[in-house]
């Protein structure tokens, strides 16, 4: 199967009060296109930083990523904005909503950054998939936790994103409401085809992916297919 | 795996703005408050170049009413008899009048008062009209013996139109009240008030004697422009030969233009310090909201949003709001130029026809516009850099790029550039640029290093042992996102202003009052001729008076210097042009010091050298060193001397000083008249002696210090009030400043206030922790702002005014006191807000 992301030897070394902090110390690996990941581990081995450099939101040390075909490394922040608006999907632990853009606008945006035109019907259709077509008209703080992650699962399929990627995706909701938006993720996802890469604490949520990348001290400590474990 | 092309990604501009205006949203009337700091800085400079615009426009109009002729010949020595044949020959209607000074007595309230008197013949003024009540006074005052007398003195002396006035040894029935004169001003009328008389009666008053300072005018109208600038062409050099002027319409209206252009120019200056202050402002409040934007453009450069695109939707906010300042501000601007006429009418030859000036509009926008965008962009150019990975990790290190970003650089510069290209515009020479600019950067410099200084004290100094309310309240001072910087600034500033226009309004009137102390002399007789001199001083011993200070004054003129005359010597025109007041003494007086040659008291022999002192700054401005030979022309008598000595003279001392001093021995028998100095214990003394004076010695001139101390007092207490007009607008703006910079922290202190709340803190226990850290900012501010006055008024008395400055403690005191209430008031006032809702509706609210 084709490689929608490849990471090799890439290492994310920090500058901390004149000493050097080595976060994420020469990762590989390769995800398949279509398929679902869970990136997991403690507090401070580096998965949130694998996932800004998976996404192009920071430049590695060392080492290369290839997303969607284009080699990011030696790209300009511009560049990576055009790949991410291209290819890319995000799902904040804390939404990240624009507060001042309702619901539909929100959704709207990554389509409108990339010129599209006719675009309100597109989001009303994935606000009614996930639940909210009454409420587009609804600004981020008129709406609970459960429906401001909604809006964003909403907003991150609505570019038809390659890859997408969700940061604790259930971080900050109750157990009731994270089920239904693992659920609304999964579902979507099914539907549009996209891959799925998932930062998460949680075992359960990582146990409903394909593959379960383990991280500690900022190496891979295992790479392994849930359903085998 | 393919390789894939780099995608392409254009955001249509139109986006742009749409995404400006949606991010707005919430945010409009609090970005509003921020520009809103520059509205009264635009309003400020709007009025002043609208009143500009209107004046010269009125200048232009009225220029022929400020001269009341088509050109004026002026001389300050009676002109020769040949001059006189030519000068009443020219023109299609001439006038001529007589200028000096001369007491007044009023018979009926007998009262005495120093007046300009003019002695009127013929139709003057040609343009225009001589304003007396009644009108027709101005030309019947010439019919008979009678005058036309100053409104001010008519006031003053609660006379009557057809009182009488003793002028000299002739008496003078008031035909009527004179309300204004061509090109005087409020002004004018009050310091030196106008007394009309027919000049066929002026040598009948015996005021014209050897010594006295008249000033003769030529009026003439010409009923053809070009017969006047030929004439002008063929009598220039005729004229100045014999050391007459010539003014035309043209000339006085350039002149009174520049001398207008003066008053602007301090009014735009003031206008744009209140700008600065505004500027000051934003750039701080845009900076604070930008930082509050962080996470929202983290998420849309997630998206996908490029970095300039980021930065453009910003910029277009800040632009939009500030046209809209903009236009606000000249509203304001035309609104408030209808006051500037009347806060200046004393200033003012002309009268005013306000009109709303579309380049003053004009200039208003595009300063707002510009403006605000510039001080905005330090802040707007770091949205650039704003990292997308802030959407992912609220505390991420590099939450902007570290590295040093030249293009902000530029901008720091082109503010620079900006502020002393505007201020040059308005001083047109560099020297006042750079010392305007290089004086509004010390003090911002002083104001920053201040409170940097207080923070690290506040900081290193803070005792653990006080109580949390004043540990939170002192914390609040110097940790992250602090306002202690930019209220410094804005309020020391404003502080600084009006602190120091009271103190040099105070140094001021404390010299004058000071020179009026006990041992000096109050009053100051002059044009007391040979023959009255032993009469005067027995006059003045009747009365009780002491002698303080008699000297005699004799009228000369420099005829050669170093054997070249006037005309061979063009380089030094000044020093044979002035006519100069001489005396002879064998003592120096306690205001005078040799600073170079030696100092020769007495001559003794008719043969011998004659070495005379001469003022340093006087040597200097005529190019004249020690031993360098100067011949002078004492009323027709040319006398040959040698320079001596070089005095150094304490001018500001309150007695007669000169600049030429010559030894006794020489100057004896010369023509001169007398002064006479001594002290009236109180105003109804000066009132009779005056009045006794004026009776006997018509001619002589009596200076009461206590009338020029009460006018000086008005004076600059209408100067003062022009001044704090415009200092209002920046005090206002500060004080907009301060609430915008409460509201721009409100937001950061919405979790503390809640936490604490949720901890069990009380309503008032917030509201003390931000009482104490309003209280001591406004301490620190108003301190920072008060030793900068303090410091540039002392500088003030001791390098320009040579006084000495003890700062008034009770008025600085309250002064003092009023801008930190003020401060307290508007920070508690405007934190209220979060206390009165409940900590889960703000928390709910929070982040929008």
């Amino acid at each position: 199967m084709e490689s929608i992301l490849n990471i090799r030897n890439v290492s994310k070394i920090y500058q901390s009060a004149g000493r050097e902090l080595t976060v994420l110390n020469n990762i590989n690996f390769s995800i398949d296109t279509g398929s679902t990941v869970a990136i997991t581990g403690p507090s401070g081995s580096g998965k949130t930083t694998l996932l800004g450099l998976c996404a192009g939101l920071d430049r590695a040390s060392s080492g290369s990523v290839e997303l969607s075909g284009v080699v990011l490394d030696k790209l300009t922040e511009d560049e990576r904005a055009a790949v991410r608006n291209q290819y890319v999907g995000f799902i904040f632990q804390n939404f990240q909503l624009l507060p001042t853009l309702t619901a539909l606008e929100n959704v709207m945006v990554p389509l409108e950054l990339r010129g599209a035109k006719n675009i309100k019907s597109h989001a009303l259709e994935l606000l009614d998939k996930v639940g909210l077509a009454d409420r587009g008209h609804h600004y981020p703080v008129q709406l609970s936790g459960g429906e401001q992650q909604r809006v964003s699962l909403a907003r991150a399929f609505s570019n038809r994103p390659a890859l997408l990627f969700a940061d604790e995706p259930t971080g900050n909701l109750d157990a009731e409401t994270s089920e239904k938006i693992i659920k609304l993720l999964f579902d979507l996802n099914k539907d549009a085809g996209t891959t799925l890469v998932i930062v998460t604490h949680d075992p359960d949520l990582a146990a409903r992916t394909n593959r379960v990348i383990k991280m500690k001290g900022g190496l891979i400590i295992a790479d392994e297919n849930p359903n085998y474990v | 795996m393919s390789n894939n092309p780099i995608p392409k990604q254009n955001v249509p501009i139109s986006w742009l703005f749409k995404m400006a205006w949606r991010d707005s949203r919430k945010n409009r009337s609090r970005l509003f408050l921020f520009i809103s700091s520059i509205i009264l800085g635009i309003a400020a400079l709007v009025a002043v170049y609208s009143f500009k615009d209107n004046l010269q426009n009125d200048i232009d109009r009225q220029a022929k009413e400020l001269t009341g002729a088509d050109l004026i010949v002026e001389s300050r020595k009676a002109v020769s008899k040949q001059t006189q044949q030519m000068l009443k020959t020219m023109g299609d209607d001439r006038a001529a009048e007589s200028t000096f000074a001369s007491m007044v007595y009023f018979v009926k309230g007998g009262g005495s008062r120093l007046v300009q008197m003019k002695a009127l013949e013929g139709n003057y003024p040609f343009y225009g009209s001589i304003e007396t009540t009644p009108a027709s006074a101005a030309k019947s005052f010439f019919s008979g013996r009678d005058a036309l007398v100053d409104k001010t003195l008519m006031l003053q002396f609660n006379a009557k139109t057809g009182d009488s006035i003793n002028v000299g040894d002739l008496s003078f029935k008031i035909a009527g009240v004179l309300d204004k004169a061509p090109g005087q001003t409020g002004i004018s009328s009050s310091v030196a008030p106008i007394v009309y008389i027919p000049l066929k009666y002026l040598d009948k008053t015996g005021l014209v004697k050897t010594g006295s300072r008249i000033n003769y005018k030529y009026y003439y109208k010409f009923n053809s422009s070009n017969e006047l600038t030929s004439i002008i062409k063929q009598l220039q050099p005729k004229l100045e030969k014999e050391s007459l002027d010539l003014d035309t319409v043209a000339e006085r209206k350039e002149q009174t233009g520049r001398s207008f252009g003066d008053l602007n120019r301090f009014l735009a200056l003031t206008g744009f310090i209140a700008l600065l202050l505004g500027c000051v402002g934003v750039g701080s409040a845009i900076h604070v909201y930008i930082q509050e934007k962080l996470s929202a453009i983290a998420t849309l450069r997630c998206m996908g949003l490029k970095a300039w695109d980021a930065f453009l939707i910003y910029l277009i906010q800040v632009s939009f709001i500030g046209i809209i300042a903009a236009i606000i501000g000249s509203v304001l601007g035309t609104l408030i130029q209808f006051l500037l006429p009347i806060v200046l009418k004393d200033f003012l030859p002309v009268e005013i026809t306000m009109q709303v000036s579309w380049s003053a509009i004009g200039q208003g926008l595009l300063l707002g516009l510009v403006i605000s965008v510039l001080f905005a962009l330090p802040s707007l150019l770091s949205v650039r850099r704003i990292s997308p990975l802030n959407a992912i990790r609220a505390t991420f290190e590099n939450s902007t790029s570290k590295k040093r970003d030249l293009l902000k650089g530029f901008v720091y510069l082109l503010m620079m550039a900006f502020i002393v290209g505007f201020t040059y515009l308005q001083m047109k020479t560099w020297l006042q640029t750079i010392a305007f600019t290089a004086g509004i950067l010390i003090a911002f410099l002083l104001l920053m290093a201040f409170s940097g200084i207080l923070m690290f004290l506040v900081k290193k100094l803070l005792p653990a042992s006080l109580s949390y309310l004043w540990r939170q309240g002192f914390a609040n001072l110097y940790r992250p996102n602090n306002q202690t910087l930019m209220l410094t600034m804005s309020i020391g500033l404003s502080t600084a202003f009006i602190c120091t226009l009271y103190f040099v309004q105070g140094i001021l009137i404390n010299r004058v009052t000071l020179s009026s102390g006990a041992s000096q002399p109050n009053m100051v007789l002059f044009d007391i001729q040979n023959t009255q001199k032993i009469a005067v001083t027995d006059l003045a011993k009747s009365y009780k008076l002491p002698l303080m200070n008699q000297v005699p004054v004799i009228t000369m003129r420099i005829e050669e210097i170093n054997g070249k005359k006037a005309g061979a010597d063009s380089t030094n025109k000044r020093a044979f042009r002035n006519e100069i007041r001489a005396t002879y003494q064998d003592t120096l007086t306690a205001a005078e010091k040799i600073i170079d040659g030696k100092w020769i008291a007495q001559v003794n022999s008719p043969k011998d050298v004659v070495y005379i002192s001469l003022d340093q700054n006087f040597a200097r401005s005529i190019k004249v060193k020690l031993n360098d030979k100067i011949v002078f022309n004492v009323q027709g008598m040319l006398l040959p001397t040698v320079v001596g000595s070089l005095r150094e003279v304490n001018w500001s001392r309150m007695q007669t000083n000169f600049r030429v001093v010559f030894p006794s021995g020489v100057l004896e028998q010369a023509p001169q008249f007398h002064v006479l100095m001594t002290r009236v214990p109180n105003s109804e003394t000066s009132a009779s002696f005056q009045g006794a004076v004026v009776r006997k010695f018509p001619n002589i001139s009596v200076i009461d210090l206590g009338l020029v101390l009460k006018l000086l007092d008005e004076l600059l207490g209408k100067i003062s009030f022009v001044i704090q007009f415009m200092a209002g607008f920046s005090m206002i703006t500060g004080w907009i400043v301060l609430i915008s910079a409460v509201l721009t922290s409100k937001n950061q202190r919405i979790k503390e206030s809640i936490l604490l709340r949720t901890m069990g803190a009380s309503r008032k226990q917030i509201l003390a922790i931000n009482a104490i850290e309003y209280f001591f900012l406004g301490l620190f501010a108003a301190a920072a702002g008060l030793i900068l006055a303090l410091s540039g008024s002392w500088a003030l008395a001791k390098f320009s005014f040579d006084a000495s400055f003890i700062p008034p403690l009770l008025p600085t005191f309250l002064l003092f006191s009023s801008v930190i209430l003020l401060v307290v008031i508007t920070g508690v006032l405007s934190s209220r807000s979060i206390l009165n809702k409940p900590p889960l509706q703000i928390l709910r609210n929070e982040g929008n």
